[in-house]
């Protein structure tokens, strides 16, 4: 028999969303399918590949291990938020474009999101924290030279603004 | 006419494709969405091998959201084993037996994920849910799972073939024997190698689509070959080419899972649209990636090398046993591939080598970057070490000695490579490789001063250097439309796929040097069949080199109708003019200009007359097909520390010197080169499959099954060697797979090395390693 439905009332990217859900619905899905926020990808479902990280108040999580109600009443922050509205992109995106910080781009969403909170949390942050702030996230395409490369310039042009 | 000049080819060029992909604007498979899209969830054997005896699914029937069970007996004429995607080559006396897969298990189920039924649900929770409802009656049977004795001759059968063989090759040439009996030192080894999944974060993927009223059938798909997907649907479809679309979108990795193998669900999800009349979507999760997907593995070689004192090669012999997986659609591309790549750099004069491609009860074997290479090249360095070593040879002194020289290209190897070509060599520079990497890496002096150092100070280093070439850019051939429209802008298409390699921008700095725009002024069209419907794909290192060649040829002859139609529009010689930001310009007159978009309105009248034989608009369409591939080379060099206790292997510096002749974008080719390493690295150390005696995979998850991560793939030095390609006119050889290559052989040697192999260590004769595997070694044997 399939559950009672609840309804979520969540913040995503600023916007305010009330839905009616499955209790067993995954965030990553509501995201992507309910929501149509489709940057958000999905690797594994596992927890393990940290493609679809999104940022739950401000703190970076992985969407596939959550299920929906658990976002009720938390603010979410996810890949479409980060650039400008006018289209400018967001001084990561910046130099994952400058540094050649992507390939295929499918890990990259979640990558960003990762990042964001890392550089917030760590704003004169070093190679070695970078690179173990990263290991949370496979990425098959880079072998991860150019994701450090492109992390280390968002920080210096981050971090030396601030 | 002027020539074009070279702005973007060979600049570092920014991609075209980022700011979608940063911003999640990007469309994958799994984005796509319709009204009526309806979900599949497939129900696979718990089984390695069994007999079906029953399915009954009439548990479903009742499940709110449920629309259509299918099993194979649902299928009708389609239930049929799928069309062989790669024949064998046409090599004297070789074995075939082709045994490939139909859309549903029906009788017999032969590894754990193959798909014996599908459900339609509105959502896929549903559907899986669903699953669970359906009741298989499975009559479990003796099971080939580990690779040699299921080519013992009383072993269980995969299909009706004794010892399993699915093929049986044997490429000579030279003397073997001969060589042997001259040599002054015979070194035999039996070397395991096992390369594992290729786990693109992406998983496979499709949807589907049929349009009742316009019979017309819409297919996305995570697909490195949309255009073979295209044709094998419409043949087994029964459909006109005309009435399907294949688009792969933006797809997440590849690197040969998704390449075309008659997958079931890439058959079985059209088909349901179909009989459905509606949309259809299954998105492959991780837990069935690792079953349900094509995968590379072991190979057994008995090999052996012979010498003389000087440490030559006079001759190799190779006994090999490749597993094939349960089905073989893609022939026999990746134990080919290990058999030519045994070759290496080297002159080899006499050359025996023989294998038996086995079925096991296991998923289908095709290829993973490097497609069998690795295993290969893993044997030739190993037994070159080993040499070295009973010679008292150096190690990088007994490479000097064998490299192919630079005068001896066109370097032809006597046997037949998977393009059905002769194994060739078209171009390279080997010896001037080899050496800028020891040079980078710094072999002498480590050797000589700080190895011994770091050793009296109680560190395990050791350094590793090995040597491989790598054939690309295989035909047959690919093909390019490009257009310019009145907008100005270009618009170029071709029908192979991209993953990641950057096609969007490297195709458009081809186009843009020739056309005289900007690289952002190219809109690239990979893999949309009905934009550009021929060709055969992005895979073994090809599609740069053949579709990149493509688009030049097409390029050029747009290129020659600008000129043309601006020279009669000037009333001058096309000799007279240039193309530049845009606008075609004559030389004596600056001020006088015309729009390439102006020209494309031009060269499409809406009244009056043309001349006979006018092609409307400034479009032209070409095809390339190369003769034979072209060979890349290069060679890598590590420094590694192993923690003795924890037997952790830490890589200290890492250097690669390529030579993929010439490079469009070196930012690109860079990136390629970091990805295959860490791929290379992965199959080293971390990434083995684990089956049990029941071919049960027994690590099927990401936690289990290790991907490398940013604190295990060290830095990369590189350097580019430029040997330009003679197959081509562009002079480009093909680079995705070479960084994956080596990593193996220069990654034992160096631990060998670290380790005290001089010192009466162990040989390491096998791929992957693993902290416990390495403990076992040190600790007593190979085996």
């Amino acid at each position: 028999m399939l559950e009672e439905l609840v309804t979520v009332s969540t913040v995503v990217n600023g916007k305010h969303y009330r839905r009616v859900v499955e209790p067993r619905l995954l965030l990553s899905d509501f995201i992507r399918h309910d929501l149509g926020l489709t940057g958000t990808h999905v690797g594994c479902e596992h927890g393990v590949c940290g493609a679809c990280t999104i940022l739950v108040d401000e703190k970076p999580v992985r969407a596939c291990l959550m299920f929906t109600p658990q976002a009720d009443g938390h603010a979410i922050e996810t890949v479409e938020g980060l650039a400008e509205e006018n289209g400018e992109l967001h001084p990561l995106q910046e130099a994952f474009r400058d540094k050649h910080g992507l390939q295929c781009g499918f890990c990259t969403p979640g990558i960003l999101m990762t990042m964001k909170a890392f550089i917030a949390q760590h704003p004169k942050a070093t190679e070695g924290e970078i690179r173990e702030a990263l290991s949370g996230n496979l990425c098959r395409c880079t072998g991860y030279q150019n994701i450090v490369e492109a992390v280390r310039l968002a920080v210096s042009r981050i971090g030396g603004s601030s | 006419m002027t020539a074009a000049t070279n702005r973007y080819f060979g600049s570092p060029v920014l991609r075209n494709e980022d700011a979608p992909l940063l911003t999640g604007a990007a469309m994958f498979v799994d984005d796509i969405d319709f009204s009526d899209m309806l979900h599949v969830a497939f129900l696979r054997s718990p089984h390695a091998h069994a007999r079906i005896e029953k399915i009954d699914t009439t548990a479903t029937h009742d499940r709110d959201g449920v629309v259509a069970v299918f099993t194979a007996d649902d299928l009708g004429a389609f239930w049929a084993p799928s069309p062989l995607v790669v024949p064998p080559p046409p090599i004297e006396d070789l074995v075939f037996n082709q045994r490939t897969q139909t859309p549903l298990a029906r009788d017999v189920v032969r590894y754990v994920g193959e798909p014996v039924a599908l459900v339609v649900a509105e959502n896929r929770y549903l559907a899986e849910d669903a699953l669970d409802r359906i009741v298989v009656d499975y009559d479990p049977l003796p099971v080939a799972a580990e690779l040699e004795p299921s080519a013992q001759v009383d072993a269980p059968m995969v299909h009706d073939v004794r010892g399993n063989v699915a093929a049986e090759v044997r490429q000579v040439k030279g003397d073997y024997n001969l060589a042997k009996n001259n040599a002054d030192v015979v070194i035999a080894r039996r070397f395991l190698y096992e390369h594992g999944l290729a786990q693109p974060i992406e998983t496979r993927g499709i949807v589907a689509r049929w349009d009742t009223k316009a019979e017309h059938l819409s297919v996305w798909a995570a697909t490195q070959t949309p255009t073979s997907l295209h044709g094998g649907l419409a043949q087994l479809m029964g459909l006109g080419s005309h009435q399907i679309r294949v688009v792969a979108p933006f797809v997440g990795g590849g690197f040969g899972s998704k390449l075309l193998m008659y997958y079931p669900e890439e058959l079985m999800v059209p088909w349901a649209a179909r009989q459905l009349g509606s949309s259809l979507k299954w998105i492959e999760d991780r837990s069935e990636h690792f079953v349900a997907t094509s995968q590379e593995r072991g190979q057994i070689h008995d090999a052996e090398i012979a010498v003389s004192q000087d440490g030559k090669i006079l001759g190799l012999k190779d006994v090999f046993l490749h597993d094939n997986g349960a089905y073989n659609p893609y022939g026999l591309t990746v134990p080919i591939n290990s058999q030519c790549a045994v070759l290496g750099p080297y002159v080899v004069p006499a050359y025996d080598s023989s294998f038996k491609a086995i079925f096991t009860n296991k998923p289908i074997v095709a290829p993973f970057r490097g497609a069998g290479r690795q295993h290969g090249v893993f044997v030739i360095e190993r037994l070159l070490d080993i040499a070295a070593r009973q010679l008292g040879i150096d190690r990088v002194e007994i490479r000097r000695r064998n490299l192919i020289p630079s005068d001896a290209f066109p370097y032809k190897n006597g046997i037949m490579f998977q393009d059905f070509t002769e194994l060739q060599y078209d171009s390279g520079n080997y010896l001037p490789i080899l050496e800028r990497t020891l040079e980078i890496i710094g072999y002498e002096s480590f050797v000589r001063d700080e190895q011994p150092i770091l050793r009296a100070e109680g560190k395990c280093v050791g350094i590793g250097v090995v040597c491989y070439v790598e054939g690309t850019g295989i035909g047959p051939y690919e093909g390019a439309k490009v257009q310019v429209d009145p907008s100005g802008r270009v618009h170029v298409a071709t029908g192979i796929g991209t993953q990641g390699q950057s096609h969007f921008t490297s195709f458009a700095q081809i186009a843009a040097d020739l056309l005289g725009v900007a690289v952002d002024e190219v809109d690239v069209t990979t893999g949309d069949t009905d934009q550009f419907g021929w060709g055969a794909g992005t895979f073994a290192s090809r599609g740069a080199v053949v579709a990149g060649n493509a688009v030049h040829e097409a390029c050029s002859a747009v290129r020659e109708k600008i000129l043309n139609l601006a020279a009669e529009h000037f009333e001058c010689s096309s000799q007279q003019l240039s193309i530049e930001n845009g606008e075609v310009q004559t030389l004596d007159k600056p001020d006088q200009s015309i729009t390439i978009g102006e020209l494309a309105v031009l060269a499409n009248p809406m009244r009056g007359a043309v001349k006979p034989g006018t092609e409307p608009g400034l479009q032209a369409t070409r095809y390339f097909g190369p003769e034979a591939g072209t060979t890349a080379s290069g060679a890598h060099a590590m420094i590694v520390e192993v923690d003795r206790e924890t037997m952790m292997v830490k890589i200290l510096k890492y250097v690669v010197v390529h030579d993929c002749g010439t490079p469009i974008n070196p930012m690109v080719v860079e990136g390629q080169i970091h990805g295959g390493v860490a791929q290379g690295i992965g199959n080293a150390f971390y990434e083995k499959v684990m089956y049990d005696d029941a071919g049960q995979i027994m690590n099927a998850t990401l936690a289990d099954y290790l991907i490398p991560t940013s604190m295990d793939v060290p830095v990369i030095e590189l350097d580019h060697i430029e040997t330009p390609s003679t197959m081509n006119p562009l002079g480009i050889k093909g680079v995705g797979e070479a960084g994956a290559i080596p990593v193996a052989p220069a990654f034992a040697q160096a631990v060998e090395d670290a380790l005290g192999i001089a010192e009466g260590g162990s040989e390491i004769l096998e791929i992957p390693l693993s902290p416990n595997r390495l403990w076992e070694l040190a600790e007593g044997g190979t085996q």
